[in-house]
Formats: C-alpha cells, sequence, structure tokens
C-alpha cells in the first residue's frame, strides 16, 4: 500500500513505505472482534483485517441472537404476537409494538380510537427518548466516557417508572396493541409526565456539556466513518443515520400515521462546523454528526409530547369487537419510524386468525449493512466510534 | 407517482416483463419475470420519472398450496435535490418476483441497490432462494451448518444441534406451518 | 467457639479458614458482560446508577472472562452463541458460577415452541448455579439472584472437601 490519505481524516497521513524501511514493519492480520465484545452493543461479530492500525476490511457477521420471530409470527395471532415485537428492538418497545399494531390494524380496516392514538404518540415519543437516552450513554462508555452514562440512565429510569405505572413493565411493554392501547392512563399520569418533562429538558444542555461538546469526545468522533447522502440511501439506512447524513427525511413528516400530522415539530439534521453551534472539526456525516441528531431528536419528542398531553381526548382507548380477529386475504407493508430508523411490518394474512407471514424490517439490519463501507482503512480505535454511532440493537438485526 | 403509475410505466417500457399487476387491496405490485429483473430494478432506481433510490426490504413468502416462492421487493423513493428542506413527498412501489419451488432462482439486485445484498442473503438463509450473480450468497442468521430454510412452510425442526437437545414435551416437530 | 473467646489480646479476630474465604469470594464478585438480548438492558439498569450493584461487590463488570467470577447470561442463547458461550465458560478460572438471567436462559422462555434456533435453556451447555426468572427479571430480581448466590458462597466448606479427599486417598 502506498501513501494513504484518509478519506475520512485528511489531516492524518499515513505513510505505509516509510514505515516498512524503519524498524516498524506490518503486516496484514485477522482480528475477530465479538460476538462478546464490550464496544459491539450485543453479540455482533465483526471479522477485522488490519494491517498495522489501520482496518483494510471489517466483515460484520451476525445471527449470534436469531431468535425465529418470523416463524413464531405466522403460527400464532397477532395479540399473541405483539409481545415478540418488544424483544426485537428492546430499547423501543412501545415503536415496535405500534408498527406492528398498525400494520395489522391497516390489513384489517380497524380505526383506532383518537385518545388512544394520543397515548400511542406519547408512548412512542418517550420511548424514543429513553432509546436515545442508552444510546448516548452507551456511545459515552465506547468512548471512554463513564459518567454520561450514569446520567442517562438516571433520567431513563424516570420514564421507565412512569411506563411501569401505565403497564407495568419496566422493558417489554406489550402496551400499544392492535385496536389501541391495552389500558387507559391511570389516575395523575399525565400530571407526573408534565413534571418529568419539566425536570428533564434542562437536563438535555447537561448532556450537551458533559458530552456532546467535550473536547476529547468530538476529536475521537468526528471526522470519522462519514456517510454520504447516496451511500447512506443506497444501503438503505434510515433515521438517525440519513438524518446525521444531512437529510431531512422523517416518515412522521413524510407518511404521517397515528395523527402525526397534527404536532408540530422539526426534524433534527445534521449542519457542518460552526453552523447551528456544530464545534469545530465536524463533517456532515460523520459519527458526531449521527450521535447529536440524537440529541436534538430528544428535544422535538419533548415538544411532541407536551402538544400530544394538551389535546389529549376523552373517550375509548381500544377498538371494539377484535376477539378472534380474522385477517382478510390480503397483504400489507408498513413502516413506522423508530428511535433507529424506519421499522418495516410485512403482513400477510389468509382469511383465518393466524397471519400467513410476517416479516420484519428492523432498522438496525439495513443500518449495520454499511459497516463494510463504512469501516474501509480505518484506525482501529475508530472501529467502536463507528459501531456505537450506527447505534445497533441485535434482537432487531437478527429478529 | 400512484403505483397505477408506475404500472403504465412499466408496461410501455417493458412490455415483456410484466407478467400482471395488482392494484387492488393494501399493498399493489407489479409481477416481473425472474430474467427481466436486474434491467426492470436499473430502471426503476435511474429513471427521472421514479427514482425509487431506497429498498426497504425483500420480503420471501412460501405458497405452498401454488407450489411457488416469491420474493417482495419495497420500494421507496426519497428525493435528495435539496437535503435540507423537509421532505413531505414521496411515492412507493412493490414488485414481485415469483419463482418456482423446486429450483428457485432470482437474479441478484445488489449491484443496483447495495441493501439487497443483505436482504437477499437473509432470503436465501430462511427461505432458499438462489440469488444468481450475487457477490456473496451465504447464510447470514442461522449457522453456516444449518439444515433446511426454516421459513419453508414444510420446514421440520431439527431435534438436536452438535449434541444439544432440542427436542421438547411439544409437538415441535409438526408444526402449524 | 466460646471457649476460644477473650483468651487472646485485643485485635485478634478468630475466624474458621472457610468462613474467611468464603467472606472475601462472596463480597467481591466479579462478573463478565456478557449481554446477549434484553436482559442486558436490565443488567445494565442494574450496574448503573439507580440500582447500583457495586453495593454488594459485584459492579466491576470484565471484559474478558479470564478476570471475572460469575458469568451472567442475560438473554436468549442460540445454537449460533452455544459454542460461545461455552468457550468463553471454559476461559474463566475457578471458581466460577454461571446465573442464568431470564426466562429464555431458564428454559427457552417465550422462544420455546417455534424457536428452531433457539437453546432451550443454558443449563444444556453450561452448568448453572442461580436461575433468575422473568421476561426480562426487574433489576431487584437479579439482586436477589446475586444474594442467593452469596448464599452459596458462604455455605462452601472447602476444608471438609480437603479432608474427605485425604482419607479417601489414604484408603485408596
Amino acid at each position: 500500500m502506498n501513501n494513504t490519505v484518509l478519506e475520512s481524516q485528511p489531516d492524518l497521513l499515513v505513510d505505509y513505505d516509510r514505515g516498512a524501511q524503519g524498524d516498524l514493519r506490518t503486516e496484514e492480520l485477522l482480528i475477530n472482534m465479538g460476538p462478546q465484545h464490550p464496544s459491539t452493543h450485543g453479540v455482533l461479530r465483526i471479522v477485522l483485517r488490519t494491517d498495522g492500525e489501520m482496518v483494510l476490511e471489517a466483515i460484520p457477521h451476525i445471527g449470534y441472537l436469531h431468535r425465529c420471530a418470523e416463524k413464531i409470527g405466522e403460527n400464532i395471532q397477532p395479540f399473541q404476537f405483539i409481545p415478540y415485537t418488544d424483544r426485537m428492538d428492546y430499547l423501543a418497545g412501545m415503536n415496535n409494538n405500534q408498527g406492528f399494531a398498525l400494520a395489522v390494524e391497516r390489513l384489517c380496516g380497524i380505526e383506532v380510537p383518537e385518545r388512544a392514538q394520543v397515548i400511542r404518540v406519547i408512548f412512542a415519543e418517550l420511548n424514543r427518548i429513553a432509546s436515545h437516552l442508552v444510546s448516548l450513554g452507551t456511545y459515552g462508555l465506547d468512548m471512554g466516557a463513564f459518567t454520561a452514562f450514569l446520567y442517562c440512565f438516571r433520567e431513563r429510569e424516570m420514564i421507565l417508572d412512569m411506563f411501569e405505572a401505565a403497564c407495568g413493565a419496566r422493558l417489554t411493554y406489550s402496551y400499544i396493541t392492535v385496536g389501541g392501547v391495552h389500558d387507559d392512563l391511570p389516575d395523575g399520569w399525565i400530571e407526573r409526565c408534565g413534571e418529568f418533562l419539566d425536570y428533564f429538558e434542562p437536563k438535555i444542555d447537561d448532556y450537551n456539556n458533559l458530552l456532546s461538546f467535550n473536547q476529547i469526545f468530538v476529536k475521537r468522533t468526528s471526522r470519522v466513518g462519514v456517510i454520504s447522502i447516496e451511500d447512506a440511501i443506497a444501503y438503505g439506512t434510515t433515521g438517525p443515520m440519513l438524518r446525521g447524513s444531512g437529510l431531512r427525511w422523517d416518515l412522521r413528516k413524510t407518511q404521517p400515521y397515528d395523527g402525526y400530522e397534527t404536532y408540530d415539530f422539526e426534524v433534527p439534521i445534521a449542519y457542518p462546523a460552526g453552523v447551528n453551534g456544530v464545534p469545530d472539526g465536524v463533517i456532515v456525516g460523520d459519527c458526531w454528526s449521527r450521535y447529536y441528531v440524537r440529541v436534538l431528536e430528544m428535544t422535538q419528542s419533548v415538544r411532541i409530547i407536551r402538544q400530544a398531553m394538551d389535546k389529549l381526548p376523552e373517550g375509548p382507548t381500544e377498538a371494539p369487537k377484535l376477539k378472534n380477529l380474522k385477517l382478510p386475504d390480503d397483504e400489507v407493508y408498513v413502516e413506522v419510524e423508530n428511535p433507529r430508523g424506519q421499522l418495516g411490518f410485512y403482513v400477510r394474512g389468509d382469511g383465518s386468525t393466524i397471519p400467513a407471514r410476517v416479516k420484519a424490517r428492523g432498522p438496525s439490519f439495513c443500518n449495520l449493512s454499511i459497516t463494510t463501507k463504512v469501516c474501509q482503512d480505518v484506525l482501529l480505535a475508530d472501529i467502536p466510534a463507528i459501531i456505537g454511532s450506527i447505534d445497533v440493537v441485535m434482537g432487531e438485526v437478527d429478529r | 407517482m400512484t403505483p397505477e403509475d408506475i404500472f403504465k410505466l412499466l408496461a410501455g417500457e417493458f412490455s415483456d416483463a410484466v407478467e400482471g399487476t395488482t392494484a387492488e387491496g393494501g399493498h399493489p405490485y407489479i409481477t416481473i419475470k425472474p430474467q427481466a429483473w436486474p434491467e426492470v430494478a436499473s430502471f426503476l432506481r435511474q429513471d427521472a420519472r421514479l427514482r425509487l433510490n431506497l429498498l426497504r426490504s425483500i420480503t420471501a413468502l412460501d405458497l405452498l398450496a401454488d407450489d411457488q416462492l416469491v420474493c417482495v421487493y419495497d420500494l421507496m423513493h426519497v428525493p435528495t435535490d435539496s437535503p435540507a428542506a423537509l421532505i413531505t413527498h414521496t411515492f412507493e412501489f412493490a414488485v414481485r418476483i415469483v419463482t418456482d419451488r423446486t429450483s428457485p432462482q432470482i437474479p441478484s439486485v445488489a449491484h443496483v441497490w447495495p441493501a439487497a445484498d443483505w436482504h437477499e442473503r437473509e432470503a436465501f438463509d430462511l427461505m432458499g432462494i438462489h440469488f444468481s450473480n450475487h457477490p456473496d450468497l451465504r447464510r447470514i442468521l442461522c449457522t453456516d451448518d444449518w439444515v433446511g430454510h426454516p421459513l419453508r412452510k414444510d420446514y421440520e425442526f431439527p431435534l438436536e444441534y452438535h449434541g444439544i437437545p432440542a427436542t421438547t414435551e411439544f409437538e415441535l416437530t409438526n408444526p402449524r406451518h | 467457639m466460646s471457649w476460644i473467646e477473650n483468651r487472646f489480646e485485643e485485635g485478634v479476630i478468630v475466624t474458621s479458614l472457610d468462613w474467611a474465604i468464603n467472606w472475601g469470594r462472596s463480597n467481591s464478585i466479579w462478573p463478565m458482560t456478557f449481554g446477549l438480548a434484553c436482559c442486558a438492558i436490565e443488567m445494565m439498569a442494574v450496574g448503573a446508577s439507580r440500582f447500583d450493584i457495586d453495593r454488594f461487590g459485584a459492579g466491576a463488570f470484565r471484559a474478558s472472562p479470564r478476570q471475572s467470577d460469575l458469568m451472567i447470561v442475560a438473554g436468549t442463547v442460540t445454537y449460533k452463541m452455544a459454542s460461545r458461550l461455552k468457550r468463553l465458560y471454559n476461559q474463566m478460572p475457578e471458581p466460577k458460577y454461571v446465573m442464568a438471567m431470564g426466562a429464555c436462559t431458564v428454559g427457552g422462555g417465550p422462544y420455546f415452541k417455534h424457536g428452531y434456533h433457539v437453546v432451550k435453556g443454558v443449563d444444556l451447555v453450561v452448568p448453572v448455579d442461580i436461575y433468575v426468572p422473568g421476561c426480562p427479571p426487574r433489576p431487584e430480581a437479579l439482586i436477589e439472584g446475586l444474594m442467593r448466590l452469596q448464599d452459596k458462597i458462604r455455605s462452601q466448606r472447602r476444608t471438609k472437601d480437603v479432608m474427605t479427599k485425604a482419607k479417601e486417598m489414604a484408603l485408596a
């Protein structure tokens, strides 16, 4: 290999020839990273072909958490499958419930009561905040910042407490179900949620001070793993990955569901250095941009929840007559905006109560497929930064 | 563009390749002959009127009664002309490729949409569809030495795997599908 | 041991070797970060600010099996993962303990019936000391499991084993 100027790190010039002439001789080495590795966020295995500190090629191997969700989906009723969607993306159970519920509702033509729709939006956005908090915290852990993790989990526990008050579970909710939500909100829940939002909103500045604008963190994540918009779309990446490349694309705006068109919110994207307070050194599409899009999304989620709390109507929370729901001989493909990207469910009925086929399109599955493209000629230490910024949840990669 | 517009456009451009269209129901789709699929795919991806640049999902179906395997490609248009402006309009489209069950073979479109690479590997792993000209067609979710393709309706569950028993008191070997 | 008490000067503590070793072992269980699935998130929550497993001396999560005493199998074990799990278990130094956290590791859990790729219980692969049920178990349940493991460690009798072994050898 000749003198290589790294595309992602133009100021870092690696002179291979000079190294070979001196006492520094390198040779290619295959390194197996994972499936048990602290910074692969689960059971991801990546085989790295390295030359010294440089990673020439990274090939992800997945399937270590393949839990046969699609086979299960075509053997049980949609109501029974809702808990399995929780376990696909276990950081965003509410959003997954919502995705599958919407798919079945669209297949069977079920009208969801308005109160249920608003409650769904509140819970989906709360879960988006909770999921992004885990993403922030663990990304800090990957980058060697332990403190932010503890702060993020402190606020996340408050959200989980509110979920627990509403549905009794901390992680696998099955709260949003086909035809509405499982139960009405308990007394005083809305006031509690308002108190939490008032408490939480200033905390986002804390995270920014602790992590986002921390010089060490910025140096570690900026100009690393740059993805262009064209590449991002070609590999099917969505969500904060695509917005982190600078495209203002959000399914909640383009194909609104559950009444998202009635809420006033912005879609945050990545900006170049110097614009909107983005620190020096950051270029659009790098790891820092993807990370910061998540921080900005939390603010927007707070906005949406506030509006939803204000307009929460009275009424039923579940559509009537849903027992032994017969699925018509038809098929639908429905996508929702998950914290990680577009979560799709393909459901096909055959006239019975059990679907003929259920297919889930996990956003992390597609987001992860870009790894090989991004992790070319990067430093070994950048691999955790890139993987962490993709924010994979192996449960939905392998399903 | 509505699905009907795209049906018309494709019927005009590739009259030989279209096997049929289904506009009713919740998921309108066009059925394309397998051998013409890469050409149609490039057209869908590159034509200025369509530019269906986001491959969302590839769903493999097992139609045991018809003795067919089907691949459903869900596509979407993501406008990239002015990325910083809020995008509010888009359209989606679905394509079906039908192949027979005994020797399923569909040309790969991984060179058109790189996202298809992993989706096709998944369809190969779980449904046993061979994608010709795929750059790296091997199992993606199950282990390399897995027997059978689990999402087929006539799949028999394993009784043990490398010494780890998988039998239970449930009728595991005879699931519903 | 009342006959021995108050026979020494102040500052001398009399205890059995077993008690002292078990006391040290049970209060510094170093778990391995072996998060597989959903349960790993609850395991992280146990290590984070609210539940703080450090209070029980088990907060030093180790990334390497060679430095850890306890393997918390947190999440579904698949056939693809089973061989890696066994290898990691073999890499841990003695004494080692395994905690099966969550319904999937206890016995397949929700993936029991149609999960063709899921191991129906991690005890089919490695020996398990403590089972913590739940899907996923609450952090309190995990802490309870840890305390039961501490009880188990405290009740171990090393000297007795040594004596029986010596006796057996003498007889043989």
